[in-house]
């Protein structure tokens, strides 16, 4: 019993991860219907910034408390992120708008083996410790059932920063404007809506969530790499799809279901069936997943609902 | 052809007659310049051969139909797989090529049809996160089939697959034509690479103005108005993902043997990714930007291989970064200024049979 | 193969501007330099141009000509295509033998070039048994392969630490998957139940799902057969879970980044494998890791003592046949035996290496300590 609790507290755990990137997928998508390949790379440099934030200040003021330091981390990174989602977008996703369909999702491609090389000519081939100022040490709420508060922070931040969005694109005026160039720039633009400056606001935010996403990832696992963001960018681009991408609660939805999934998939694929499949399919069950649901809805589980899109 | 002779810089509108014996010169020499540089070359022309019939088979269904598709390296995977099984002592079976061949590019198409299948209502992003799941479930099938019973020998890969033999003459050997002169195996294997790629280019010109191009094209443009005009989507999709598996499924067969080895490492995304952007940054929808995309793309980080270190060298008097960073920093500066600068690709899809301009994104253009 | 001595030292003239009576002998080097384990493709290369760089400063002359070593580095991206085209880069490139590759799924393809061309090679790292069993004759490797280290660990396991029920991961790479069936094949020898076999794979971070399910089988030890950059975050999660077994793996997470990634979660409890003897007890092998240090201001990651063992391997065969032309040096290779700084470097007749030790590590005082 208790391995079945800890395999779905795996599973929220990592799924709020997922989640936490896909808010991020999502919003960009759904204003301009762009799939920001680049979007995990944002991520990475979030992590490493802070990172060497950090490391900066644990030379400079040695007994400065962790909650002090994560947050100048942030203040940091957040900046860094946004800025590099501005210039992403100034320089090249806005030039691309009207061009064919494809040509963006290759520019995209391209940003990532950018933002990759660059950040491996600052930071280095080597994997890096991310200093885990977040306790790791595992409590029991129930016996046998091990959580770190750390793993608690992510499922927290995760869920406040879902309700934030939710708040800004519904309730404040510049949502109004997402709302409305996400549903048609031209018309927007004719209502005086500055969907330019809409869509690079759309993008900075996504860089932030990046950025916030990385340093939770980051602590989380404790390491940090040039090539950190590629995979929990895909799977979190998956976990997009599946709640329904450019909605904001699919976003989360989809990144929870897939990370319950994944997790009680490699912890009981092998019962399931008979021990032929076994948990190097994990990545599959949850592709099978996805089609699946695709198959019968095929905007994802909450579909794209216009009228909420970001 | 006609497309790749228009492309032709200068000469090709002006005499496309002697542009097109240009071509026909250059591909026939190309190993001989290539030698000029060393054997490598002639490996990566080789190579290139590969990447453009992959290209060409995923022009068809990404360029002709519309149907975004990131796993297409699946059906590569599946071709270099079917020869590795049924010519390799893995099995212990060693079936002749041209038995094979056939064989590994229906595989191929049976996949094709097997993904075309569940994913017939899908549509843009959500076709394209699927087929890519599809990839990855191949892959990862390749990668962990060695257990309970050993299939693909899983990671450790297949080696020492048979060579091509054509009529009892073995690709893989040099070929001695006197006691002095002797032809190298890369060259062999480029010139069946090339027939395979020309068969490939004639066979998809014909198909381009068929009945079944016709309807790709109109499905790509408009799907709801093909159908209106009694177009079967449905098989029209099914064709083009089977016959664009072919390709691959093909191309995986000529890999498998040329390589003699395969492993799933060879079938990652990031190859699926690459021939996507081979098709785009050549020119989606058209044969000739299939095929100089794949040419260009093949070459290019080769090439930078060779000047990283000099370039730096005249520019800084020393070498500032290792030539594999610069080589990845300019292979994606060229990536984004390439599409910044012509997004439509290097060679822009013609009128009448290609559309790109109706391509453009948006709900809101529609 | 017959180009000429003078072609070659024409050319490296142009670019390093040696003395024009200097012998240039080029040395290939390839591993992956991009990528996801490109900080240990760049170890290798860097341990294989410490040999040359040390070599050419020892001054080494050949057929009565002064040699300078020249290291030629190529990225195969760990990929297998791009493997056999540096591959085919390096033959025509002249070179005169080859350190590489990294990983057993490039060097395997590639192997079949450097025969075709004619150059010999010793991969530092690749341990996949096929390697050396293909037949052809200038293929080494100065590593014990996974059969050696397998059956070592999986002993290692039953006798020296108790285990009854062990739980095998392995990342489902050619070396993580080789490694963990020949220990999972050596334990069961051994006596030793297999309570759980349980998949990764070389990109992940995340292992909470299945070493939960490995929890539940309560193993006494967990083995990990894979690189570093899991088996650290591997570690701190074993730790978050409350998982008490005790961590063994293979070369590859025996470095100083293991011990870095697993942060405060590493303890004596984990245990690793290197092939050959510790660094400390050969000749020459005591300060290696200062100068590495020294010059390239990085740290030792895990294959760069072998690389530099193959090249020495090179450089000792040629000075023995005082020719750099691999015909020439190539039986010289075979026969080859000194002392390295992995221990003492000579060939079986497949090109294996002959003593195939294996060294025990065990977690101690912040540092791996040979048992």
């Amino acid at each position: 019993m208790e391995t079945l609790i800890q395999q779905i507290l795996n599973g929220l755990v990592i799924g709020s991860v997922y989640a936490l990137i896909a808010l991020g997928y999502t919003m960009v998508y759904g204003i301009l219907g762009l799939i920001n390949f680049a979007h995990g790379d944002v991520l990475m440099v979030g992590a490493l910034t802070a990172l060497q934030t950090m490391l900066f200040l644990m030379g400079f003021a040695p007994g400065m408390s962790p909650v002090v330091m994560l947050t100048i981390a942030l203040a940091v990174a957040i900046p860094v992120c946004m800025m590099i989602g501005f210039t992403m977008e100034r320089l090249a996703y806005r030039r691309l708008r009207n061009a064919p369909r494809l040509a963006p999702l290759i520019t995209a491609i391209g940003m990532s083996f950018l933002l990759q090389t660059v950040a491996m000519i600052i930071w280095g081939r080597n994997y890096h410790t991310f200093p885990q100022l977040i306790s790791t040490t595992p409590m029991q709420p129930i016996e046998g059932v091990f959580v770190t508060p750390v793993q608690l922070t992510i499922i927290g931040v995760s869920a406040l920063i879902m309700i934030g969005l939710m708040l800004l694109v519904n309730k404040t005026r510049i949502g109004r404007a997402m709302r409305a160039t996400a549903e048609n720039h031209r018309v927007a633009s004719l209502m005086g809506v500055d969907t330019n400056a809409v869509i690079a606001f759309t993008f900075v935010i996504g860089a932030a969530l990046a950025a916030v996403a990385g340093v939770m990832f980051a602590s989380n696992y404790g390491i940090a790499h040039y090539g950190m963001g590629f995979m929990p960018g895909l799977k979190a681009f998956t976990a997009a799809v599946l709640g329904g991408i450019g909605n904001l609660g699919g976003a989360m939805l989809g990144g929870i279901t897939l990370g319950l999934v994944e997790s009680l998939g490699a912890g009981y694929i092998e019962h399931l069936t008979f021990g032929f499949l076994n948990s190097s399919y994990q990545d599959i069950f949850a592709f099978i997943i996805l089609g699946l649901v695709l198959i019968f809805k095929p905007t994802g589980l909450l579909g794209e609902r216009v009228s909420d899109r970001a | 052809m006609n497309e790749l002779v228009a492309a032709v810089p200068w000469l090709g509108k002006r005499n496309p007659m002697a542009a097109r014996w240009l071509l026909i010169i250059l591909a026939i020499a190309a190993p001989f310049i290539a030698m000029q540089f060393g054997r490598s070359w002639v490996r990566i022309l080789d190579f290139a051969l590969l990447y453009m019939m992959l290209a060409l088979g995923l022009n068809l269904v990404v360029g002709f139909a519309g149907l975004l598709d990131l796993g297409y390296i699946a059906f590569y995977a599946v071709g270099a797989y079917t020869f590795a099984f049924l010519a390799s002592p893995h099995f212990g079976i060693h079936l002749p090529f041209w038995m094979v061949l056939p064989l590994g590019a229906a595989f191929a198409a049976v996949a094709g049809i097997m993904l075309g299948f569940p994913v017939l209502r899908l549509r843009g992003d959500y076709l394209a996160i699927v087929t890519l799941g599809f990839g990855e479930i191949i892959r990862i099938f390749m990668l962990n089939l060695n257990y309970p019973v050993n299939i693909t020998n899983g990671p450790q890969g297949i080696n020492m697959i048979d060579p091509i033999v054509l009529f009892g003459w073995d690709l893989s050997r040099n070929l001695q034509v006197t006691e002095e002169i002797s032809i190298h195996s890369l060259y062999l294997y480029y010139y069946l690479f090339l027939a395979c790629v020309i068969g490939s280019i004639i066979f998809i010109q014909r198909l381009q103005i068929s009945r079944v191009g016709r309807a790709w094209a109109a499905m790509r443009d408009d799907e709801l108005a093909a159908k209106a005009i009694g177009i079967n989507t449905r098989n029209m999709k099914l064709l083009a993902f089977s016959l664009g598996a072919t390709f691959g499924g093909v191309a995986g067969c000529l890999f498998g043997a040329f390589q003699g080895f395969v492993s799933p490492e060879s079938f990652s995304l990031m190859e699926s990714i690459a021939v996507l952007t081979m098709v785009v940054f050549g020119g989606m929808g058209n044969i000739a930007g299939a095929i100089v995309g794949a040419f260009v793309l093949a070459l290019l980080p080769e090439i930078l291989r060779d000047v990283a270190i000099p370039l730096q060298q005249t520019l800084f008097g020393k070498v500032i970064l290792d030539p594999e960073v610069l080589r990845m920093l300019l292979l994606s500066l060229a990536m984004i200024l390439m599409m910044l600068l012509r997004p439509a690709g290097l060679i822009p899809a013609r009128a009448r049979y290609a559309h790109p301009e109706n391509l453009h994104r948006g709900g809101a253009a529609k | 193969m017959k180009k000429t001595v003078v072609a070659l030292a024409v050319m490296g003239f142009g670019i390093t501007g040696v003395y024009a009576q200097d012998m240039v002998v080029k040395i290939g080097n390839v591993a992956p330099l991009t990528g996801t384990i490109s900080h240990l493709g760049k170890d290798n290369e860097n341990g294989a141009r410490l040999a040359i760089e040390e070599a050419n400063a020892r001054g080494v002359t050949l057929g009565g000509k002064k040699v300078k070593f020249e290291l030629i580095g190529e990225d195969d991206q760990a990929d297998p295509r791009t493997g056999t085209t540096v591959a085919q880069r390096l033959v025509d490139a002249g070179v005169k033998a080859v350190v590489g590759h990294l990983n057993s799924g490039t060097t395997i393809p590639a192997s079949r070039i450097y025969d075709q061309g004619g150059v010999p090679m010793i991969s530092p790292s690749a341990t996949n048994p096929k390697l050396t069993q293909q037949g052809y004759k200038g293929v080494f490797r100065t590593i014990a392969n996974d059969v050696q280290q397998g059956s070592v660990l999986g002993k290692f396991m039953v006798s020296e630490l108790g285990a009854k029920k062990i739980a095998i991961i392995d990342d489902r790479t050619a070396y993580g998957q080789g490694l963990a069936d020949e220990t999972d094949k050596a334990a069961k020898a051994s006596g030793a139940q297999i309570v759980a076999r349980e998949f990764t794979n070389d990109k992940a971070t995340d292992f909470n799902a299945i070493l939960t399910k490995i929890r539940a089988a309560n193993p006494d030890v967990i083995f990990f057969g894979g690189m570093d950059a899991q088996a650290g975050p591997m570690m701190r999660q074993v730790k978050q879970l409350g998982i008490t077994a005790k961590f063994v793996t293979g070369d590859g997470g025996c470095s100083p980044e293991m011990i870095k990634l697993a942060g405060d979660a590493i303890s004596s409890n984990v245990y690793c494998s290197m092939a050959g003897v510790p660094l400390d007890k050969m000749p020459g092998g005591v300060d290696f890791r200062e100068r590495y240090k020294k010059r390239f201001n990085a740290d030792v990651q895990i294959y760069s003592p072998y690389a530099f063992d193959a090249a020495n391997a090179f450089i000792t065969a040629m000075q023995k046949a005082d020719s750099a032309e691999p015909a020439k040096y190539l039986p010289e290779l075979k026969k080859v035996n000194f002392p390295g700084v992995t221990g003492t470097v000579a060939f079986d007749d497949k090109g294996d290496i002959k003593e195939g030790a294996v060294t025990l590590y065990q977690f101690k005082n912040g540092d791996w300590a040979a048992m």
